[in-house]
Order: structure tokens, then sequence, then C-alpha cells
């Protein structure tokens, strides 16, 4: 089916498994932050504004939460059920590191998840602040671990290869290997941008429809004043990314800017737009500026930047896909910088609740975050190919023997499933989104001071 | 030697799926009992007294094959290459079950009977997936050069079929106590009703997993059988039959408790039962635990945060129950 071979068919199912699931962490991540913002905003000032933002965000992150939980945990397994060549070869560890993304981010994220949802009339204020700030920290803490172990396959280090197989050898190295603080930051600064687009939409789809209630003018402010703080952030770290690939895995670099080969002692220039075409390797229909790559990824303008021909054929990811994604991510973050600058010069000009054009430009914008975040994961996991422990690990090394039509059923009963079921979940969120924030808070104080469990 | 970090990390494996098989156990097994339950408000009921803690119970699920995959990844790689069809559709049936907890309080009215549906066939889908998986472990694997070398559909054999069947039947006693003691009135009166036919047919069970089990597995028989295992093992049977007739009588009194305990117990005994069965192999027959495992450094990395984590999860989990303890009212309210 789909004349491909498993190898293929396995790594379409991971990409699609991965991709959705990424989205609900992501969300939970910005939103596990929000909430404990809100309450903890709540809790000093007692404006009531913040309590409502909190029950009705919570409600969404509920909803998100569950969804991600259970297209994590297939993740968790298809390591072994598909890429069997990979677990035994790398399973010392990323095995380790999952257990201790586990250990220390998901059961404290489920752990204190139940008191945040429904423990309002079982605990204390304080005691119920301290779940939602563990929850947020678990998702932190999570985000840690696993880009670690994502880290670990860009660049490797602090291992030994013992008959075959990976033996870490100094685990500090492993973990702080050299890609991982820079994709770290990156990453948890997505999941906040797109999680501050996607709350600044929700309220501008309510200002746009006349409910100019307090708490969704609170709801508005808030997203805009995180994406002010964090895009222009976001844009300079995604730069020592960027910097930090080239260094490490250069190749990656020279399909990103789609750069095929260069002429010695002149620099290289960045290609806005073309069609890269691997047969004829070269770019075509290439827009450039002169010499620009040069000077952003090397601060001079004379020295060029790696080139695709100086790599072996079989080490060469697929270019098409890495330059577009690339450009995706990069466009989306530029019009996300554009809309937090209009935002500031609008609250300035006392305009940022009521121009329409701006509130319709956040609404566009809602999903922008995700896809931007979905788009820089393809150009980095693609952009490592034909690797997927770079250097160490073939893809095609590292995938289980299973027969073609056992991968198609599987593929196409995992689109089917997501499809449907995550579906559903988009629309019940849309629902939720679409109600607004309720008038007032919901009662706090328990009906019953007998109830059983109260503290 | 000191300490064997293989076999320290076979007990942690074998603790986190009996924490799994347990907590799981319960919030599966309300789904397994629910199509007995018509009552739209029962049914809210049920689902509420899990809400809480579905999430932390199926975490444990993530525990037991994050572990694995650190501590055995031979092991993973060829447990999870053998039985990536039932698995497979365990997590798909996961998925829907999961997603239902959230989606029928959040859906549309009419959408309701569809979650609850999907709530219900995944509760029962994805605990004869697991059931099968054991019975697939009991019967082991075929390895060659560090690979699966069997046939994809080696997992399904009559036997693993029947511990399928015989674990949705487990998993539905441990549900059951779990709501008689979270429930009141005409709720509890029927589960009342329902529990002692659940313990007479899970005891059926048992006693024929166990003596196929022996006599499909002739190791696994020599170790029962001879001395001086046998005497060790004997208080095995007679705990189980001492169990049933404690819960028996509880139930007949009507304690809301005692029977959730004994359930526990019992599926405590019947899993401890496994391990002690296929041990000192992680991939039955031919595999063991030190084959299997990762390099010191890894066992030993992971063992230092496990053993100081562990406690305190232990810990925030018991709280968490402790804050939800007592009934669960009719009509508390979700959110």
């Amino acid at each position: 089916m789909f004349d491909l071979d498993a190898t293929m068919l396995a790594r379409a199912q991971f990409a699609f498994t991965i991709a959705v699931h990424i989205i609900f962490p992501a969300i939970t991540i910005g939103l596990a932050t929000y909430l404990a913002v809100l309450e903890g905003l709540w809790l000093k000032t007692r404006h009531a504004d913040y309590k409502i933002l909190y029950d009705f965000w919570s409600k969404i992150f509920a909803v998100n939460f569950g969804m991600g939980v259970v297209s994590g945990i297939v993740m968790a397994y298809q390591f072994g059920t598909n890429w069997s060549g990979f677990s035994d070869f790398a399973g010392s560890i990323t095995g380790p590191l999952l257990t201790y993304e586990v250990l220390t981010a998901f059961f404290l994220e489920a752990g204190f998840l139940g008191v945040m949802l429904f423990g309002w009339q079982r605990v204390g204020e304080k005691l119920h602040f301290f779940a939602t700030c563990m929850v947020a920290l678990g998702t932190i803490v999570s985000t840690f671990w696993i880009l670690a172990s994502n880290s670990w396959m860009q660049t490797p280090q602090g291992h030994e290869i013992i008959n075959g197989i990976v033996v870490p050898v100094d685990w500090f190295a492993v973990i702080f290997n050299p890609s991982f603080p820079y994709r770290l930051v990156h990453m948890t600064l997505a999941a906040f941008v797109s999680t501050a687009v996607f709350v600044g939409a929700s309220a501008a789809w309510h200002l746009l429809k006349g409910n100019d209630s307090s708490a969704v003018k609170k709801m508005f402010s808030m997203s805009m004043w995180m994406l002010i703080i964090s895009v222009p952030l976001q844009t300079f770290v995604g730069d020592l990314h960027g910097l930090n690939t080239l260094k490490y895995q250069p190749v990656k670099v020279a399909a990103m800017e789609g750069n095929w080969e260069n002429t010695p002692g002149k620099g290289t220039p960045l290609i806005l737009f073309g069609l890269p075409n691997m047969e004829k390797e070269t770019t075509e229909y290439a827009i450039e500026i002169p010499d620009l790559a040069s000077i952003i990824l090397n601060h001079d303008k004379n020295k060029p930047i790696p080139a695709l021909k100086d790599y072996p054929v079989d080490e060469r990811p697929n270019v098409g896909v890495v330059f577009w994604s690339f450009r995706i991510m990069v466009g989306l973050g530029l019009l996300m910088l554009i809309q937090s600058l209009i935002s500031v010069w609008l609250r300035k000009k006392g305009q940022l609740y009521t121009s329409r054009t701006f509130l319709k430009f956040s609404l566009v914008m809602g999903p922008t975050g995700l896809i931007a975040l979905l788009a820089g994961w393809f150009t980095t996991e693609v952009g490592r190919q034909p690797w997927v422990v770079q250097g160490l690990l073939r893809t095609s090394d590292a995938v289980t023997s299973h027969s073609q039509l056992f991968m198609s059923i599987s593929l196409v009963s995992f689109i089917v499933v997501y499809c449907f079921v995550f579906g559903f979940g988009y629309y019940y969120m849309m629902q939720k989104i679409k109600q607004g924030p309720s008038k007032t808070a919901e009662p706090v104080i328990a009906h019953q001071l007998s109830l059983s469990g109260r503290i | 030697m000191g300490f064997d970090l293989s076999i320290m990390w076979f007990g942690i494996i074998i603790f986190a799926t009996l924490m799994y098989i347990l907590m799981d156990g319960f919030d599966l097994g309300i789904g397994i009992i629910m199509p007995f339950i018509k009552n739209k408000k029962s049914r809210d009921t049920m689902v509420n007294s899990v809400a809480p803690f579905w999430d932390g119970n199926e975490t444990w699920l993530v525990m037991g094959g994050a572990g694995l995959f650190g501590a055995f990844p031979l092991a993973y790689t060829i447990i999870l290459d053998a039985l990536a069809i039932p698995l497979s559709i365990m997590l798909i049936a996961l998925i829907f079950r999961g997603v239902a907890f959230e989606f029928r309080f959040k859906s549309l009215p009419s959408h309701i009977v569809f979650w609850d549906r999907a709530f219900m066939v995944g509760s029962i889908v994805a605990t004869l997936c697991q059931g099968m998986v054991v019975g697939a472990v009991i019967d082991g694997f075929q390895v060659y050069e560090r690979r699966f070398s069997g046939d994809a559909m080696d997992w399904f054999t009559p036997f693993s079929v029947f511990c399928g069947f015989g674990l949705v039947v487990a998993y539905a006693l441990l549900g059951n106590t779990w709501l008689i003691m979270k429930t009141e009135g005409a709720l509890q009166q029927k589960l009342f009703s329902m529990a002692p036919k659940v313990l007479i047919i899970l005891l059926s069970i048992i006693i024929v997993i166990s003596v196929w089990t022996a006599f499909g597995h002739e190791s696994i028989a020599k170790r029962w059988f001879s001395t001086p295992n046998i005497y060790y093992l004997m208080p095995v049977p007679v705990l189980t039959i001492l169990l049933c007739h404690f819960s028996m009588i509880a139930l007949a009194k009507e304690q809301a408790v005692k029977p959730f305990v004994y359930a526990i117990a019992l599926v405590f005994i019947g899993f401890t039962g496994l391990g002690i069965s296929i041990w000192p192999n992680i991939v039955p027959p031919s595999i063991s635990v030190w084959q299997a495992a990762a390099p010191v450094q890894s066992q030993g990395f992971m063992l230092v945060g496990t053993l100081f984590i562990i406690p305190i999860i232990l810990m925030y989990t018991f709280w968490n129950y402790y804050v939800f303890n007592g009934k669960v009212k009719e009509g508390e309210s979700y959110h």
C-alpha cells in the first residue's frame, strides 16, 4: 500500500503520531504556566477576573491534557514496536532519560492534576495553588528530559560503543550535550508563544463578537504581553540555536539554506525562496540576497556556509522538506513578531481592544504558533536524516522488520483513529472556547465543611 | 557482589506493573461493568469516582514501559516487537477510553451515548489485550540473534485469549469492589449483588489458568511441583481460597471497604505467581534478566533516582486519594 517500503511507513507513522502528540504537550506547557500565573495573581489581588479566567482555561486544559496523555502512551511504546534497532542500540541512554521523565514529570503532573481540576472544594486555596504549580513544574521538567533525549540523538556525546551497543560513560555529558540548552529554551519558548497566540486568538474572537467583559480584555492583554516578551526572545534564541546547528550539524544547515555549492572565497547568498531539486543538485528559481547567509551565520560576508555537495549523497537529508519547513517556521515567527509589535503600538494608542483589523489578524494568527512549532520540528528531525542518532545509527538500521502489510494497516489505523478522536477533541475544545469565560467565578468554599478529605 | 542491579530492576518493573494492574485495573474495571449499569446518573457517578485518579493510574503503564526500555532494552525490543499487534490495539483502545473521561462531560448531549460506548468497549478491549500479552509472555518468545524471530501472530493462542478473558474478569472485580467502596444507595446495592458472581467466575478462571499453565509449560510445572518449592508455594492456592471465602462473607455482610482490599490481595497473589513462574527469564524461555540488562551505568543511574523518587510519588499519590476519599455523591460536579 502507498507504494512505500516498511521503513518509510514506520517513519510516516512516527512522524504522524508525534506531530499530533506534540501539539497537546505544547499547549499543556503553556496553559499550565498561564494557569499558575492566573491563580497566583488571583490569590495576591483577589481580582475576580483572574479566577474567572482560571475556571475557563482549566476546563480546556483538562481536555487537552487528557489527549496528551493518551497520545503520549503511544509514543512510549512505539520505540519498541516499530524501532527495535534503535531501542536495542540506544535504549541504554534514551530509556533511562525517559524513565526519569516518567518519574519526575509524568507522575507529578498526574498526581496533582486531580486536585487542580476537582479539588477546589476539597483543599485550601494555598494547597490548591501548590497543586497547580506542581502540574506546571511537571510540564517543564518533562520538557527537560525529553529534549535531553532528543538532543543527544542530534549531538551525541558522553558514550562509548561496545559490542555495537551504546554505553553511557558520563551522564552529565549525555544530558548536557551541545545542542541541549538551545533546544530546551527554544522549545519551551515555542510552547509559551504557541499558547499565547492561541489564547490571544480566543480573546480576539470574543472581542470581535462584542463580548468585551473585563475578563476577556484581561485575557487578550495578558497574551499580548506574553508575546512581546517571548517572541523577540525566541528570535534571539532561534538564532543561537542555528549557530549551534552550524557547528555540530553543518549538513542540516546546508539543507535549511538550500546551499549546494560554494565558490571559493565568496560569501553564500541567502535564498529567500526556491525549489531545491535533489536530482539536479541545485535550488531552482532561487530568489537570493547576496552574501546574507554568510553574514547571518558566520558574521563574515566572505566566509561561505556549508554546502550540500561537500557531503556524500547518502548523508544528505531531504532538502526540499528541510528548506521549506524552515521557511514556514521563520516566516510565521516574523508574523508573530509583527503582531507583538503592533500590539504595543495599539496599547499605547488605547486601541488594543477596539481595532477590528488587529483583532481579526490576531484571530487568524491563532494556530500559527503550533504550525511554526511543527515546522521547526520537521526542520530539525528531517534535517538529521539519514541518521536517527547523528553519525551513529542510520534510520534504515533502526527499524523493526515488520511486513509492509502490517505497517500499512497500523499507519492507516492510527490516522483514522487520531483524526476521529482528536478531531472531536478539537471540536469540543473549540465549543468550550466559544462559550467564553463565565460572568462570575466558581465557588471555592466547600458547601459542606464536614466533607471528608478536606484539609 | 553486593546487590545485583538486574535483580533490583526486575523487582522495580514487576512493582510498577503490579501498581498498574491494581490501579488502572479498577478504573478499567469500571468500564467493564458499565454495560450492566444503565442509569445515566449512576454512570456519571462511576466515572466521577475515578476522574481525579485515572491519569496517575495510567502513568504506571508508562513507567513499566520506560523502565523496561531503560533497564532491559533487549527485552523491551523483543517483547514489543513480538507483541506489536496486541499492544497497538491496546493503545488505540486506551485512547478511546481515556478521552471518553473528558469528552462525555464536554461533548454535546447527543454524543454522550457514543462516548459511553467508547469508554466501555475501550476498557474491555484494552484489558483483553493486556491479558493476552500476559498469556503470551508465559508462552514465551522465539528469539534469534537479539531479535524476535517468530510470527507476528504467535501471541494469539487459546491460552493467551483465555488469559485475556481472565484479566477482564479480574479488573471487573476490582472495579466492582472499588465502586462498592465509593458509592451508596441503589447503585451500591446493585454492585453488592453483582460482586459475588464476578468473584466466583474469577476463582474458576484462576483455577483453570493455573492448571493450564502447569500442564502447558513443563518448566513452570517443574518449578511449582519440585521440592522444596512446593512447600513455599503451597500458601498461594490456600491464600487464594481463603481470600475468596472472606470476600464472600464481607459481601454478604455488605461491608464497603473489605471486598476491595480482598480483591487487591487476590490480584496481587495471582500476579506474584506469574513473577515466580517466569523468573529469572525476562523474555521466556531463553533470555534472562542478566542477558537483557542495560549496561551497569544505565541501570545504576536510573536506580539512584528511582529509589529516591518512587517513595515521594507514592506519598503524593496517597495524598491525592486521601483528598478525594469518601463517597462520590450523585451529581457532585465534575468540574
